[in-house]
């Protein structure tokens, strides 16, 4: 093989499954049903195969994008969550009828966006990864294309999306004005040599920039698209995209920020400070006064941007580690989450209101016992993996002196503890209100995936210092 | 390698929960459910007595001592071991694990298999919590707990069932967060003076802190271990806990939960933070001294049986917070002695409120009157108990509550003499609940016909007794093992608090960072 190719290998399965998919779909006669979805997993499975031979290598093609080990890991993180809403997808595309070749090869492109987003090394490469990704995204958003909620929800997300893209870009024209480059190390080094005078031109792109990055990671105040695209999307597709392009987003926010703008740390922190504080409490604070469940998990997604912002401004070789271990640990816990909410919608009502899941101990155990454990994990409690990513965060500020902030966000986990346990509460100690079998059936394929993220949560949780040594190993290569 | 009997005190009812699982779930084999659950239990029992008769009791040093890495790049290990004053507490938990299932049988029916989960798993923290010498590991037992006792609370609970789950959940909660901060800040200052993060409790107490760094570290840290004591004004969470709790969630909470904000306190705010216990010792009496009188007086009109008991704990703990601060051998030794005192007593009383109502499905001291008519044992066991939580000699109480009075009296007689008051206000209190309850005619036709104890509750509540008797007569069997333990933590604080700390070489290899030196005996108050 190329050996200028190696670094672009993962995305390649990725897309080359992308296109199987849809050609599978086009040739398949009307009546015969064709499993779409293992395509899929054959070419996750590649990207992982090649993930993990490219470790340590440094491999690097064009000189664009760069498989360093911090892009690989983050590629890893994505496999998991191509993998896992592969994997509960299935009952939402039959319930709805959605049409599953687009469905499936859209999420695939959608992943191999992502992962160029994770591993490019230039603006205009991580601008393109962007729109690769946010495409396919907003018409998975809108799949349900009879639903007037889901076609709402992707014309929101559409037209903000599009907004944060032009700011993007306006942020990739100001630094390219000022340094003359698009490329992050060369961005780099031009802004260390003038760093000690920061030019208004500068801190204009550094804004603009931070106002493209926040809006995709829902930071406050860009987070208005986040709760009505979450919960007008169908769940799996809701799962993939509060984990995928969130992981996607800070990989490149991290990159970014910590390698090419680091010498305007000065500048950026102070705008970042306030942001990270205001996500943390307002994802935290409305999250409570949710009725719908995909609502309250939207803010709660919302309030974990703000802890891996947290993580970010900290920006010292614990925060990069942090970000990446928080990023898999809440992949891991939120695809489960919304695997539940989408294992219990019904053809009829979508059953996603924290009414609806009264008495749900009685009539699924498992599911609600699995729900206890991704929601306690979420709210950081140990021994679940969620506790130990808190934790890591939380040590970053320290060590960074960013006390004020670890305490509005230890606080403000203690308050979402509230609604987490408001679910808990329902499904528990609630007695349901109508006795008929309310729920559908758990198929096979979507419930072993969620029994496979739960034990992987207690694996995290209890046994972290594998994956912490791999995190902590991928930002050491680059930065 | 010796056999790690520590481990697997804490493994062995996760073991027995798991082997739960594959028990179904259904009517007929809430016998089997609850033969698992009370074996497991028993075993682990059996196996604190046994820790307890291996124990070396004339060493001040941990023993049994286990250590693995856990995270190593952190210098979190799995680091667990037991020195006098934890002994006694993972016996206490032994015990009264077994205790409370046995007093469940009649009044859980529903879903006896998951309720026999929680306890179990509730045990395996509660141990744990009290062996960690990690602070890392010691907060994921600590914060673990809360997950099965909330579950015990808000499932099986009485009326306000969820409200009361979720306020103990966040009360706790909030306090130890902050706590988390601390920890996390201890390991950093520790990184800072030698280049090495660590959890590693023994490592953290050679550790010398600015007084500054103390002031605001101590602070998390009583903060966390005064709720969860709980110390006035942070107790508002414990009556209605306490009240809305299954009787087997009110033992162990009242048991063993409330102690560990007490053991945090011994063990880790004051033997880490010398200087700040110094500062802070004479306000957290003085809360103490006020949760005493403020408790038994709240205790003292209280129309539910419940929230009485539940109001003397406040009153009681007062006691061990005030033993605890006044640093000397009587007082600390009294106060460890006091916390499996009280333990006894109050689970013991909460035991027979439990008896009382399973029978009347009430708590209203005005519903019942005259029971010693209708059932004579049943009313002796309640007299003994009560007898105790007054602190009559020969009974368990008073051990503890003399020991701390002369420890105080020694420290600041005024202190004490305040304190003093709360044991005659715990005679009012119990007395008059145990003589409106018990004594006169019965008055009410539902209480003429109520049975006396069944040969379940015998076994219950014969076994506590016993224990209450010999903690009265033998304080000695319980006041051995903890003298060398208290006397080493005491000498810690004195050191650490002393003037010749400054001059103390460190052990550090890296220059002198400004701000990890104690600057003087008396921390500074932040401006």
């Amino acid at each position: 093989m190329i050996p200028a190719l190696n670094a672009i290998v993962p995305m390649a399965c990725v897309v080359a499954a992308g296109i199987a998919a849809m050609i599978a779909e086009a040739f398949n006669p009307p009546d015969e049903r064709m499993p779409i979805a293992p395509l899929g997993v054959i070419g996750l499975a590649g990207a992982a195969l090649a993930s993990a031979a490219l470790w340590d290598k440094n491999a690097s093609s064009f000189g664009l994008v760069s498989a360093d080990n911090f892009g690989l890991f983050v590629t890893g993180i994505l496999v998991v969550v191509g993998l896992l809403s592969l994997s509960i997808s299935p009952p939402t595309i039959d319930r709805e009828d959605l049409p599953r070749g687009e469905y499936y090869a859209l999420m695939l492109f959608a992943l191999a966006g992502m992962m160029l987003m994770a591993t490019a090394t230039d603006l205009l490469v991580i601008f393109l990864a962007l729109e690769v990704l946010s495409i396919a995204v907003y018409v998975l958003t809108g799949i349900r294309r009879d639903s007037p909620v889901a076609t709402e929800a992707a014309f929101k997300y559409f037209l903000l999306g599009a907004f944060s893209s032009a700011f993007f870009l306006y942020g990739i024209a100001f630094t390219y004005g000022v340094t003359g480059s698009t490329r992050l190390d060369r961005i780099g080094s031009v802004l260390a040599a003038q760093s000690l005078n920061a030019t208004p031109m500068t801190l204009a792109a550094v804004g603009l920039l931070i106002v493209g990055f926040a809006f995709k990671v829902s930071a406050v105040p860009f987070h208005m698209w986040t709760p009505d695209a979450y919960e007008g999307a169908p769940p799996p597709v809701t799962a993939f995209m509060s984990t995928g392009v969130k992981a996607a987003a800070f990989a490149a926010f991290v990159r970014v920020f910590l390698s090419a703008l680091e010498p305007l740390r000065a500048s950026w922190s102070t705008v970042l400070w306030p942001v990270a504080a205001s996500t943390m409490i307002v994802g935290t604070v409305v999250g409570v006064a949710q009725t719908s469940v995909k609502r309250m998990l939207a803010y709660s997604s919302i309030a974990h941007g703000g802890y891996l912002l947290l993580a970010l401004i900290s920006g010292n070789d614990i925060g990069k580690g942090a970000v990446l271990f928080y990023l898999l640990t809440y992949a891991v816990t939120n695809i489960g989450a919304f695997g539940v909410i989408a294992l219990l919608e019904d053809r009829d009502r979508p059953n996603d209101q924290v009414s609806d899941y009264a008495g749900l101990w009685h009539d699924h155990p498992v599911l609600a016992a699995l729900m206890t454990i991704f929601l306690l994990s979420l709210g950081g409690f140990p021994p679940m993996a969620g506790f130990i990513a808190k934790w890591y965060v939380f040590s970053a500020a320290i060590k960074s002196g960013y006390v004020g902030l670890a305490i509005i966000g230890v606080l403000t986990s203690v308050v979402s503890v509230f609604f987490y346990l408001r679910i808990v509460v329902m499904m528990y100690m609630t007695p349901a209100s109508e006795t008929i079998a309310r729920f559908p059936p758990v198929p096979k394929i979507a419930g072993a995936a969620l029994v496979v993220s739960a034990l992987a949560i207690f694996y995290l949780g209890l046994l972290p210092a594998r994956v912490l040594d791999w995190a902590a190993a991928s930002i050491s290569t680059i930065f | 390698m010796h056999f790690p009997i520590l481990t697997s005190l804490i493994t062995l009812p996760i073991v027995g929960a798991i082997l739960l699982l594959f028990v179904r779930d259904d009517e007929r084999s809430e016998g089997t459910v609850r033969a698992i659950a009370l074996v497991v239990s028993t075993l682990v029992f059996a196996e604190t007595l046994l820790l307890w008769y291996h124990f070396n009791a004339a060493s001040a040093e941990f023993q049994f001592v286990e250590r693995h890495a856990w995270i190593p790049a952190f210098g979190i290990s799995y680091f667990v071991g037991v020195d006098g004053i934890s002994l006694l507490l993972v016996v206490l938990t032994g015990f009264l694990t077994p205790v409370a299932l046995l007093s469940s049988w009649e009044s859980v029916h529903q879903r006896a298999r998951a309720f026999a989960i929680f306890i179990l798993l509730l045990e395996s923290a509660m141990i744990g919590v009290f062996v960690s010498l990690d602070l890392f590991l010691f907060y994921v037992f600590w914060d673990a707990m809360l997950v099965p006792m909330y579950f015990l609370i808000g499932i099986w609970g009485y009326e306000r069932r969820i409200y009361a789950a979720i306020k103990f959940l966040l009360y706790t909660m909030a306090g130890s967060v902050l706590m988390l901060l601390a920890i996390l800040g201890l390991a950093y200052l520790h990184n800072v003076a030698t280049g090495q993060y660590s959890f590693d409790l023994l490592q953290l107490y050679q550790l010398s802190i600015s007084g500054q760094a103390q002031f605001w570290l101590f602070l998390a840290f009583a903060l966390a271990f005064a709720i969860k004591v709980p110390l006035f004004p942070f107790h508002t969470w414990l009556p209605d806990a306490h009240v809305e709790a299954p009787t087997a969630g009110s033992v162990i909470l009242a048991g063993v939960l409330l102690k560990m904000g007490t053991y945090g306190l011994l063990r880790f705010a004051f033997p880490l933070f010398p200087a700040a216990a110094v500062y802070f010792a004479p306000l957290l009496a003085t809360l103490a001294v006020v949760g005493i009188i403020y408790g038994a007086l709240v205790a003292m009109v209280q129309p539910d049986m419940k929230k009485l008991v539940a109001y003397s704990s406040v009153s009681h703990l007062g006691f061990v917070v005030l033993g605890i601060a006044s640093m000397n051998m009587q007082g600390t030794q009294g106060a460890v002695y006091q916390m499996i005192a009280h333990g006894i007593s109050t689970g013991a009383l909460f035991l027979i409120v439990g008896m009382l109502s399973d029978r009347r499905h009430t708590r209203l001291i005005a519903e019942y009157g005259g029971l010693k008519n209708v059932m004579p044992h049943l009313v002796a066991a309640f007299l003994i108990v009560t007898l105790s939580s007054i602190g009559l000699p020969g009974l368990n109480g008073f051990v503890g509550e003399f020991l701390i009075l002369l420890g105080a009296f020694k420290w600041n007689p005024r202190m004490a003499a305040f304190a003093a008051t709360g044991v005659i206000l715990s005679a009012t209190y119990m007395l008059w609940m145990f003589q409106r309850v018990n004594y006169g005619t019965v008055t009410n036709e539902k209480n003429a016909r109520l049975v006396d104890l069944r040969p379940r509750e015998w076994l219950v509540i014969v076994p506590m007794i016993v224990v209450v008797v010999l903690m009265g007569i033998f304080p000695n069997i319980f006041l051995k093992p903890t003298g060398p333990s208290v006397e080493r933590m005491l000498n810690q604080v004195q050191q650490g608090s002393a003037p010749a700390r400054i001059e103390a070489q460190a052990t550090s290899p890296e220059p002198r960072v400004s701000g990890v030196r104690v600057a003087s005996p008396e921390p500074r108050a932040p401006k």
